[in-house]
Parts: C-alpha cells; sequence; structure tokens
C-alpha cells in the first residue's frame, strides 16, 4: 500500500491503494467513479478509456504508480460540466447506447480523437473507434455520433 | 388482463402530499392480488405496480421488465402514456424490483415483452383515462360524452374549460372501474411510433452509476471465485496461503467445487486469485472440439431422432428424385460476452437476503436463492439493475446464487464479481451443432425437404419447425437428435435459429441455382404455396413475409449491384416477426468485407422508431459477426479463448453499414431483439458465394479464408 495523489476532473485525490492497482479500479472503487467500465482488463475492448493529459488511454492497463505528478486524468463523469461535451450531446441527439455499458470508453475515445482532429475523414473515426469493442453493435450509430460531434466542435 | 376492481389499486396519500391512481399495467399482472386492508396506508413504498399522478399533473410509470439494452423501459411506458393521452414530457420513468404479487412476466428474453405486454400495458393507460373523463364529467355535472382527454388534461367539448389529471386523480380514484374501455386508433397516435430517446440516456452519457457493477453499498466487500477450469472437474483441495497474504484480502473459502476470494476491492481480489493454488480431479470425461464434431456426425447418420415435423411422404419423393441435394452445416459453440461481465450483490442475513443486480430472470432467481439458503422465497428480494448486455446469458442466475453464498458465509454484504476470464470460460454457451439439409428436386421442382438437427445438449423444440418453410412444400420433415455434454449450454440472442436460419437460407440459395430460379422470385413462389394452407401450426404469414422479401429487394436495388459487388438474398421468421435481408460482400486483399446489409421488417406497429432501428442494426451487425468470426473450441473440457485478445468479436472497421426499413401497418406489435439475427449469416454466406465461388457451410466464415489466423 503506497498513497498517491491523484488529479482527477480537476480535483486533487488522496488515495492509499496497492502501487500495482490500475487506475480503472481506482477509480471505480476507491474513488466511486463508476462511469469508467471494466470490460476485459487486457488493453482489448475500450470500456475503460480516461484521458491522460488530454490523450485516450486504457486504465485497465495502467498501474497507478506510473501516473506521474500533475499528470491530469479526465473521465466521463469530468468530461463536461452537464454532459453536454459535443460529443455526449451528438449521443443524445442520435439515441447512440443500446445497453450503453461500452459509451463511456466510446465517449472518451471519440472526444479525445476530435480533441486532436475536429474533423476527421469516415476512415480515420472508423480507425480511432476500433479499439472499441460495442457488444450490442451500436457502430453504425457510434460512426454517425463522431460525425455529428465532429459538426459541433 | 382484466383491469378489475380487484387488481385495480385506487388512491393513496403519497407521503409528499400527492395522490395516485394505482393500476396493474403488465398483460400478465395477476388479477386476483388481494387488496390490502388499508387503502390509506397506501404509500410509495407499497406497490409498485401503477401509473401514479402526482397534484401537478405529472405522472409516473413503473416499468417491470427487466432491460438489457432492447429499450423495454422506454417502450412500454410509451404505451401506457399514449392510452392515457399524457404528453411525453410529463412522464417519469421508473424500474421495479421483483415483485410476484404484482407481476406475472418479468422477463427479458424470447423479444415477447412488446408482443406481451402491448393489450395490457394499452387497457393500463386507457382505463385510467377513462375514469379521468368520468370525474371531470361528474365534476361539470354533464355527459361523459361531452368530454375528452387532451395532453393530460380533461376538456370540456362545450365550454372548453380544462381540468389537469393531477386536479381530478382523487376523484377518479373513488370511480368504479369501467369493464370496457376502447383504444385509440393507430391514426390517433401521438407517441407510438415518433422517436423516443432512452429514458436512462442521460445518465448514461454522464457515467451515473446504473449498471449491476456500479451498485455500491457501505460495508461492502468485493469477491470473485475460481471454479473448475475444465467442464468435467472437481475441487480436490487447494492452497490459498499466498492469496490470504496479500494485504486487503479478507478471507478465502471453499464453497461446493468452488472457491471465493474475498477482499478489500475488485482488483485485491482478482489479484489473489491468481495466488491460490488449487487441485483439480475428474471422473468425467473431458470433452473436446473434434470428439463433438464426430459425435454430431454419428447423430446425424444415425436412425433414432426424434420427429418434430413430419408432412406427406418424403421418402418417396426422394426415391423419385432426378436429383438430390445434400448439404451439412457446422456452427460451434459460442460465449455470450456481455460487455458487463456476470456479477451480483447479495446481503444475506438470518432468515432473510437481499439482492441487487442485472438479471432477466428475477423470478426464478429468487425460488432458486430461497432453496439454496433454505429460506422463504418472500424473504428473498430482488432489484434489477440496468443490465450491460445480456443476449441470455442473464437467463441464468447461478452468479447471483454464488453472490448470495458468499455473502451468507461471509455475514456482510458482498458484491460478486466474474473476470472477463470467468465470464467467458464459464459460460451457458450456444451449442455447438451441425444441420444436414436434403433436396429432392424432380422434373425442375422442388418435391421434398428434409432437415437434421445433431446439437450439444439439444437446441431446437416443437415450435421451430413451423417456421419458413414449413407449409410451402407437400413432403418436409423436420428431426432432431442430441448429445449430452457436461460443458453447461443455453439460450444465445436468438436461440434455435441463430444458426439453423443462416443453414436453411444458405441451401436455399443452391436449390435456386439448381433450379434456375433468381433466389428472391423461388421464395416468393414457395411462398405462394403456403396461402391457402389450413394448418394452424404454421406459425408465420406468407404475404408478410412477401411484403418483406420485396421491400428488401426493392431497397437493395436486388440484382443490381455495381462491379465488385455481391449480394446475398434471406427472408426468415422468428420471434413473431418476419424479417428479408440482402448483404453486400466487396472481395479485399482476398479477405470477403460485409459493406454494407439492407434489412427490411414486419413486426407490426413501430412503438419507438430510433430504438427500433438501433435493435435492428444491433442484431445484423451480431448476427454478421458472429457468423464471420466467432470461434471457441473446447480442449480437454477447457475452452480456446478466454479474453478478447483470443476471441474476436466485431469491431468499428468491420462493422457494415445497415439500412433499415419497416413494413407500415397497424399490426400488433412484435419483438425486435432478436429476429434480425438470425438471418444474417445466410445473407452473408450467400453474398460471399458470389463474391469468391466459395459456398461456406462452416462458422466462422473467415476461417475459410485464413490460414493460421492468430486468432484462431
Ligand atoms: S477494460 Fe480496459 S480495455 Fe477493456
Ligand atoms: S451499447 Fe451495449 S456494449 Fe455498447
Amino acid at each position: 500500500m503506497a498513497q498517491f495523489k491523484l488529479h482527477v476532473n480537476g480535483t486533487e485525490k488522496i488515495v492509499e491503494v496497492s502501487e500495482d492497482m490500475p487506475l480503472l479500479w481506482v477509480l471505480r472503487d476507491h474513488l466511486k467513479l463508476v462511469g469508467t467500465k471494466y470490460g476485459c482488463g487486457i488493453a482489448q475492448c475500450g470500456a475503460c478509456t480516461v484521458h491522460i493529459d488530454g490523450v485516450a488511454m486504457r486504465s485497465c492497463v495502467l498501474p497507478v504508480s506510473q501516473i506521474e505528478n500533475g499528470m491530469k486524468i479526465t473521465t466521463i463523469e469530468g468530461l463536461s460540466q452537464n454532459g453536454d461535451h459535443p460529443v455526449q450531446q451528438a449521443w443524445k441527439e442520435l439515441d447512440v447506447p443500446q445497453c450503453g455499458y461500452c459509451q463511456a470508453g466510446q465517449m472518451m475515445t471519440a472526444s479525445a480523437l476530435l480533441a486532436d482532429n475536429k474533423r476527421p475523414s469516415e476512415e480515420e473515426i472508423k480507425q480511432a473507434m476500433h479499439g472499441n469493442i460495442c457488444r450490442c453493435a451500436t457502430y453504425n450509430r457510434i460512426l454517425d455520433g463522431v460525425k455529428l460531434a465532429s459538426k459541433k466542435m | 388482463m382484466k383491469t378489475n376492481r380487484r387488481n385495480f389499486i385506487k388512491a393513496g396519500t403519497f407521503t409528499t402530499g400527492g395522490l395516485f391512481l394505482g393500476i396493474n399495467f403488465l398483460a400478465s399482472c395477476k388479477a386476483d392480488v388481494p387488496l390490502p386492508k388499508d387503502l390509506s396506508k397506501l404509500n410509495f413504498k407499497d406497490f409498485n405496480s401503477y401509473i401514479r399522478i402526482s397534484e401537478d399533473g405529472y405522472v409516473s410509470i413503473y416499468s417491470a421488465n427487466p432491460e438489457i439494452g432492447q429499450g423495454v423501459k422506454t417502450s412500454m411506458p410509451m404505451i401506457v402514456a399514449e392510452e392515457l393521452e399524457i404528453p411525453w414530457e410529463k412522464v417519469h420513468v421508473e424500474q421495479t424490483g421483483l415483485n410476484s404479487n404484482w407481476y406475472e412476466r418479468q422477463v427479458a428474453g424470447g423479444s415477447q415483452s412488446i408482443r406481451q405486454g402491448w393489450d395490457g400495458l394499452r387497457e393500463a393507460g386507457a382505463t385510467a383515462r377513462e375514469m379521468l373523463k368520468q370525474a371531470a364529467a361528474n365534476r361539470w355535472e354533464i355527459d361523459v360524452a361531452e368530454v375528452e382527454a387532451e395532453q393530460g388534461a380533461i376538456v370540456n367539448q362545450t365550454t372548453k374549460e380544462k381540468l389537469h389529471y393531477g386536479q381530478l386523480v382523487e376523484d377518479a380514484a373513488k370511480l368504479e372501474v369501467p369493464e370496457k374501455v376502447e383504444f385509440k386508433k393507430p391514426k390517433e397516435y401521438k407517441i407510438i411510433g415518433k422517436d423516443v430517446s432512452n429514458v436512462d440516456l442521460h445518465k448514461i452519457v454522464k457515467g451515473e452509476p446504473l449498471f449491476g457493477l456500479d451498485y455500491y453499498e457501505e460495508n461492502m466487500l468485493y469477491a470473485c471465485a475460481i471454479r473448475p477450469p475444465a467442464f468435467g472437474q472437481k475441487l480436490e483441495s487447494f492452497d490459498a496461503t499466498k492469496a490470504k497474504s496479500l494485504d486487503g484480502v479478507v478471507d478465502v473459502f471453499r464453497f461446493g467445487d468452488k472457491i471465493a476470494i474475498v477482499a478489500n476491492d475488485t482488483w485485491t481480489s482478482f489479484k489473489a486469485q491468481k495466488l491460490v493454488e488449487a487441485v483439480w480431479t475428474s471422473d468425467e470425461k473431458l470433452e473436446s472440439s473434434e470428439d463433438h464434431a464426430s459425435v454430431l456426425d454419428t447423430l446425424l447418420s444415425a436412425k433414432n431422432s426424434e420427429v418434430l415435423r413430419n408432412d406427406g411422404d418424403v421418402d418417396q419423393a426422394f426415391k423419385e428424385a432426378d436429383e438430390v441435394i445434400e448439404r451439412t452445416y457446422a456452427a460451434p459453440f459460442l460465449p455470450h460476452n456481455c460487455m458487463e461481465p456476470m456479477n451480483f450483490f447479495a446481503d444475506v442475513k438470518e432468515g432473510s437476503a437481499r439482492l441487487v443486480g442485472p438479471i432477466q430472470t428475477p423470478k426464478w432467481t429468487q425460488g432458486r436463492v430461497a432453496e439454496l439458503l433454505k429460506i422463504e422465497a418472500e424473504n428473498v428480494t430482488i432489484d434489477m439493475t440496468r443490465m450491460g448486455g445480456g443476449f441470455g446469458r442473464r437467463l441464468y442466475g447461478g452468479f447471483a446464487l454464488e453472490a448470495a453464498e458468499i455473502s451468507s458465509v461471509m455475514k456482510r454484504p458482498i458484491q460478486m464479481v466474474f473476470t472477463r476470464e470467468d465470464d467467458m470460460t464459464q459460460g451457458t454457451y450456444r451449442p455447438a451443432s451441425k444441420y444436414k439439409i436434403s433436396a429432392s428436386i424432380k422434373d425442375g421442382q422442388l418435391t421434398g425437404y428434409k432437415l437434421k438437427e445433431a446439437c450439444i445438449n439439444g437446441n431446437m423444440y416443437g415450435l421451430i419447425p413451423n417456421f419458413f418453410p414449413a407449409g410451402a412444400l407437400k413432403n418436409y420433415r423436420v428431426e432432431v437428435a442430441k448429445y449430452d455434454s457436461n460443458i453447461t449450454t443455453g439460450a444465445w440472442r436468438a436461440p434455435y435459429t441463430n444458426f439453423l436460419a443462416s443453414c436453411e437460407q444458405s441451401f436455399f440459395d443452391e436449390i435456386a441455382l439448381v433450379l434456375k430460379k433468381d433466389p428472391v422470385q423461388m421464395r416468393l413462389d414457395l411462398l405462394e404455396n403456403v396461402k391457402g394452407n389450413t394448418d394452424e401450426k404454421i406459425e408465420y404469414s406468407a404475404e408478410r413475409l412477401q411484403d418483406v422479401i420485396r421491400l428488401a429487394a426493392e431497397k437493395s436495388n436486388w440484382g443490381k449491384a455495381k462491379e465488385g459487388v455481391h449480394q446475398g438474398f434471406v427472408a426468415y421468421y422468428c420471434h413473431n416477426t418476419h424479417v428479408a435481408e440482402v448483404a453486400e460482400v466487396e472481395m479485399v486483399e482476398g479477405l470477403p468485407m460485409v459493406k454494407k446489409v439492407v434489412c427490411a421488417i414486419d413486426c407490426g406497429i413501430v412503438i419507438n422508431p430510433i430504438a427500433a432501428k438501433n435493435q435492428a442494426e444491433g442484431g445484423v451487425i451480431d448476427g454478421v459477426g458472429h457468423s464471420m468470426f466467432g470461434h471457441f473450441q473446447f480442449k480437454d473440457g477447457k475452452p480456446s479463448a478466454s479474453n478478447f485478445d483470443k476471441y474476436r468479436l466485431i469491431r468499428m472497421t468491420e462493422a457494415p453499414k445497415v439500412e433499415v426499413y419497416f413494413v407500415e401497418n397497424e399490426l400488433d406489435p412484435t419483438g425486435l431483439g432478436e429476429p434480425t439475427l438470425p438471418p444474417a449469416g445466410g445473407a452473408v454466406a450467400n453474398a460471399i458465394f458470389k463474391a469468391s465461388g466459395r459456398r461456406l457451410f462452416n462458422q466462422p466464415f473467415i476461417n475459410a479464408f485464413v490460414d493460421n489466423n492468430p486468432l484462431m
């Protein structure tokens, strides 16, 4: 067990956990930020995607001890104040989710893509979203959602 | 359901001062629930099977059926609200827990929620509406014929005076319940048929707690379990010394042939799981996929099978045939792979248990938990969370029982979680199966058709052989045989037909080729034969199937595909819904890529088009994905894959564009969670044949094109 100071969604948090604990479980079990989901634990499904300094990362394989001081962690809960990030708006407008379980990860990947590239081509969107599995197969809507969000950026 | 005095709980004093009109609104609500003795004591907590109308005119509608992403938490209340004549903006939907006193079919499965709820939901809304009208008429001292319900208010047709529902609910509740109410005509619908977004949508996009894994209570511990790694094994002994020495591990103990690991958080329990050294034994056969393949072949050629349908004289037709076509198809086991792994919360106390989590069958699970803990079922409560997918896996609540057992040992509330590896390797799989289909042809006509299923643990049952093409052929036979395995199998999205449809529809494609007919025309012709068939067992409508066939052919420009684009056609009926699909395949670097699927559906009235389309698209892509990539084998009782690195699910770059078209009619609605999936595999197989010249008989199809695929 060790103490870690984390900068999550704009606030400082102190947690005492074992150093190999992946960020995913620190967020979920210790900070009670359960929007970030567990899907595979081996960086294969994207359900656990968060932003670290704006970059989409798989939190399930990121030991908390590797997060350097000052790194800014953003989870779905912190993507926007009122759930109105362009990606969230687009997701609502198009009613993207089915079960919804994968969608936080989808939105985090999509928002990181758009922060980097405001007007991605269809091919670029597909490549960027390829790492996020949706078992309900809402892929058509996710694609449309990213396109719509891109227009709102 | 007959709404009557006895199940129409009326007025109660709401703790915050509002009033409600409570009525059972599910088709299968029990009609003989005794009213509580003292109605004035009714409150929000006591009854949850009603529409609640607050004094300011807002309405709460309770949704009793489990939500697995199929959208019932939105679409079922939409039906109530429609008949109640209340604007959707004034409706608030709440999920109820299991309440067997009030509801009978609190199940998600078989695409049946909407179909079976349709009459009861409408009756609930309409009954309340009529009573509100009567209450207003009484107030104005006029005949009820002189008032109308409009958007949450009753309007005096002569004076145009208005009273909103909140002003009337108390009076309405005192009235006799009308025996018979009229439903609206589809033309009058204001909510049904409009796009209504998912009632949990705002929470989903913000990542608020909704799912089983998000459930948390103070004082809760986290647990996972170790189960036999191979089917057929038992636990002999284990050493938990290392696991127990890990900081944060609370306990490790045996229960049955499993080992529970309880810790202060999920990760620690997962980590400790790997440190337990277990010794497994077996006195049963540890089965492998090669064994299954030969067992199924033997069953296909053996004589002792069960005949499920037998029309005319099939053997004679084959004897007289000019030509016989016979094909054998094979498909593997499939794990469900719900995105949210199995999990459940349990808090077991002396004589009672409280469970919370994602479950498709709360009632069945309640009984099983009670039996396990040797307590009364009424002392087991089950609350349902939103589910991160179900696909049939959450019909089998073994995980809830495990949670209950661990909690009862620990005497603490616990959340039991499957790792992804547990989830994939401890499944209730779609059974591996083979089909042999044969057709006899004489004088250029299809004269006989026989189909035999050989399946691990069994699959098809009585109803299925009455689907298309039953009734279209004079000589027709369906028979089944099974092999009992110790590998657990069960319902997997569109059970019974998810592979069957693919085989039959691919077989038809071959018949069309032999008969030199267009596959679309051949199906239309076959369906002509069904018309006038008086066999009441025939499940589908020839006319409705023909309509979706024509719609799919038209929308896909059937037969006029661009250079390099190859189309495959299917039409199928299952889960009470008629579907036709056209898949378009292109060959890219020697591999078939499914680029587009056009899907035409007749599911009667479409309640919520935006969600219905989502379901249909998902079903198609799921069907394409699993027929292309779903590869799952056993070696000595152990599954070949345990996570998504070795098990390939369809992803964004492989997902076809799906175009969905609904036949517009005013027929009663049927389900959509499953019916678009089974035909997809056949559409893909038929398109791949055109694209590559290769006829594929074994799923997953990708195996025919890839040698040494690292994922296979
Ligand atoms: S849970 Fe992290 S990628 Fe799947
Ligand atoms: S919406 Fe269910 S997994 Fe994506």
